[in-house]
């Protein structure tokens, strides 16, 4: 007992200090940037006209007032598609995941064949294919123009906070079902690596218990294999926003689309790509960080 | 009284992984209230044989039939035997994410339909009875492992099982755990409960041991009291597992 007030402190924790090579590295680097930044400044002789493309993200109305421009409503759009392509993705994903561990073959072979079909497709061309399935066939079918056309003004506020413009309702919508068809195969494969993480012994216990197949699932397995993947599917989320861009091949007017049209029209090229990149590292980083966040708390808890 | 249906009854039954032969022409009958202890060397089929008695491996040969229902592929089928048959693992095989109550109550409230309040009720006895009860909304990894054996005992009763089924239920304790499990298991058997029961523990198997059962390379070799078993054993192969086992206590 009278030991512990004899005992050593601990030892000192050793700092982490940046070593030579490090700082050659960073100087190395930052030469580079400066290089670039003469040539861009003395040799190419680019005039930078940033307020041409800032105008475009906020501009001042006829009263004076700062109002959203173009660019903060791609970026609009761009969050409400990654936001319902995650919700639409995760339940396609959580779905294809256990048919691809189910016991039934024909689930299987129908999982495993959406995947192996979008991994190895090129995206853009996956989306033509799909987007003009969908906006031909499948939005007609399911009535929806006509839905938008004759919403009820309520509704339709309702529709335009939720999902953008209403006249581009139906476009919204074909391009956010490419885009969750096109992540829920990863997220698939996620959902198929936790469900496989969980050890043996809890199938079996759960099924010596008695439980249903259902109730297996539902109360024994998914609820630890969801605690694994979220780190992993915080991530695909990133990477879905990233990957909204694509869909502006298709006319969805998200950041990128209009991107395009504002580098067009104004032909400041560099100005409004540095901008639109700079709006993506934002909100990817935000939520980055709010991920980690999360999953710190996540850690404290009970496992 | 031999005239009693019996409580599990085995004919003949196969099992193969493979080419490989796990099980071969099993027949075996346990009666109400019989206490059966299986022993055997390592990969002589022990583990596969009380498996296929609740479908958790799939015989191939022979029937299994419990408390008069034969096993077959139907789901429903299976459901409704592994209801009537506790099983206790080597590993425990707590749910990690559930609180020691929860674990117990979720068998009895998904498969019966029980309100919550009579489950929680039955749990907290069973708790009780192996004598951890102050541990209920503790998490699994928070209790040794001794602690979480006796959940996991709890747990397999809170199904009000006919047969209960042991699978070395010792073998992953630390010593000193040992004792506190058996004497769950000693008082389970002196209740009367129908236990079909893998163990190396000699001791046990003298202590509550209806019947021996002795297993080599897939095959009951040798079937018997204890004291016969233990005082005469017939075959070679059993006397060379003895004299290994017991060589150590
Ligand atoms: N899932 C399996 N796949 C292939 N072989 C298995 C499997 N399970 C058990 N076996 C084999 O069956 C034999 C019996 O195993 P087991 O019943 O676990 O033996 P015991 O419990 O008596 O040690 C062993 O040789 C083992 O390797
Ligand atoms: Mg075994």
């Amino acid at each position: 007992m009278a030991t512990t007030t004899e005992r050593l402190p601990p030892p000192v924790k050793k700092r982490v200090k940046l070593t030579l090579i490090d700082l050659l590295i960073f100087a190395l680097v930052a030469a580079g940037v400066v290089y670039i930044a003469y040539r861009v400044e003395s040799v190419l002789v680019y005039k930078w006209s940033w307020d041409t493309v800032l105008q475009f993200v906020v501009r001042r109305d006829e009263a004076g007032d700062l109002v959203p421009n173009l660019l903060v409503t791609g970026l609009l759009t761009t969050l409400r598609l990654a936001f319902w392509g995650t919700i639409a993705a995760a339940i396609i994903g959580l779905v294809m995941g256990l048919c691809r561990t189910s016991s039934n073959l024909f689930l299987r072979m129908v999982a495993r064949l959406y995947v192996e079909l979008i991994r190895n497709i090129p995206p853009v061309v996956f989306i033509f294919v799909f987007y003009f399935f969908i906006s031909g066939q499948i939005m007609p079918l399911l009535g929806v123009d006509e839905f938008a056309r004759n919403a009820s003004p309520e509704t339709a506020r309702v529709i335009e906070f939720l999902f953008g413009p209403i006249g581009l309702f139906s476009n919204f919508l074909a391009g956010m079902i490419c885009l969750a068809m096109f992540e829920g195969a990863y997220i698939t494969e996620i959902v198929r690596a936790g469900i496989q993480s969980i050890e043996k012994g809890q199938w079996e216990a759960a099924r010596a218990v008695g439980l249903s197949r259902f109730n297996v699932l539902r109360d024994v397995i998914l609820p630890q294999a969801i605690r694994k993947i979220l780190p992993p599917l915080a991530g695909q989320f990133i990477t879905l926003v990233k990957d909204s861009a694509i869909v502006s091949l298709i006319s969805i007017q998200e950041l990128t689309f209009v991107a395009i049209e504002v580098a067009a029209s104004t032909t400041r090229v560099f100005e409004t790509w540095i901008v639109v990149g700079v709006m993506y590292f934002v909100v990817c980083y935000f939520f980055a960080v709010v991920f980690a966040r999360l999953e710190k708390r996540g850690q404290r808890g009970r496992r | 009284m031999t005239q009693a249906n019996p409580m599990l009854e085995m004919r003949g039954v196969g099992k193969w992984f493979g080419n490989f032969c796990a099980l071969y022409d099993i027949n075996l009958d346990v009666r109400p209230g019989e206490r059966m202890v299986v022993c055997g060397p390592s990969g002589s089929g022990k583990s596969t044989m009380i498996r296929c008695i609740n479908r958790l491996e799939e015989h191939q040969a022979g029937q299994i039939v419990l408390d008069g229902v034969e096993l077959t592929e139907d789901t429903k089928n299976i459901e409704q035997i592994r209801r009537k048959v506790g099983m206790v693992f080597q590993h425990f095989n707590l749910f990690p994410h559930l609180t020691v109550l929860r674990n117990l109550t979720l068998g009895p409230m998904r498969n019966f339909k029980v309100p919550e309040k009579e489950a929680r009720e039955t749990a907290l006895h069973y708790l009780e009875r192996v004598r951890i009860a102050e541990q209920a909304s503790k998490y699994p990894s928070e209790l040794s492992g001794g602690q979480q054996q006796r959940v996991a005992i709890a747990r397999a009763l809170c199904m009000k099982p006919k047969l209960m089924l042991f699978d070395e239920p010792t073998s992953a304790l630390d010593p000193e755990m040992i004792s506190g499990v058996l004497d769950v298991m000693v008082e389970l058997a002196s209740e009367g409960m129908t236990m079909m029961c893998v163990t190396h523990e000699m001791g046990f198997a003298k202590e509550v041991a209806d019947t021996m059962v002795f297993m080599d390379e897939g095959e009951i070799v040798e079937v018997g009291p204890p004291d016969e078993f233990f005082g005469n054993p017939k075959s070679d192969r059993a006397k060379l597992f003895l004299s290994q086992i017991l060589s150590h206590h």
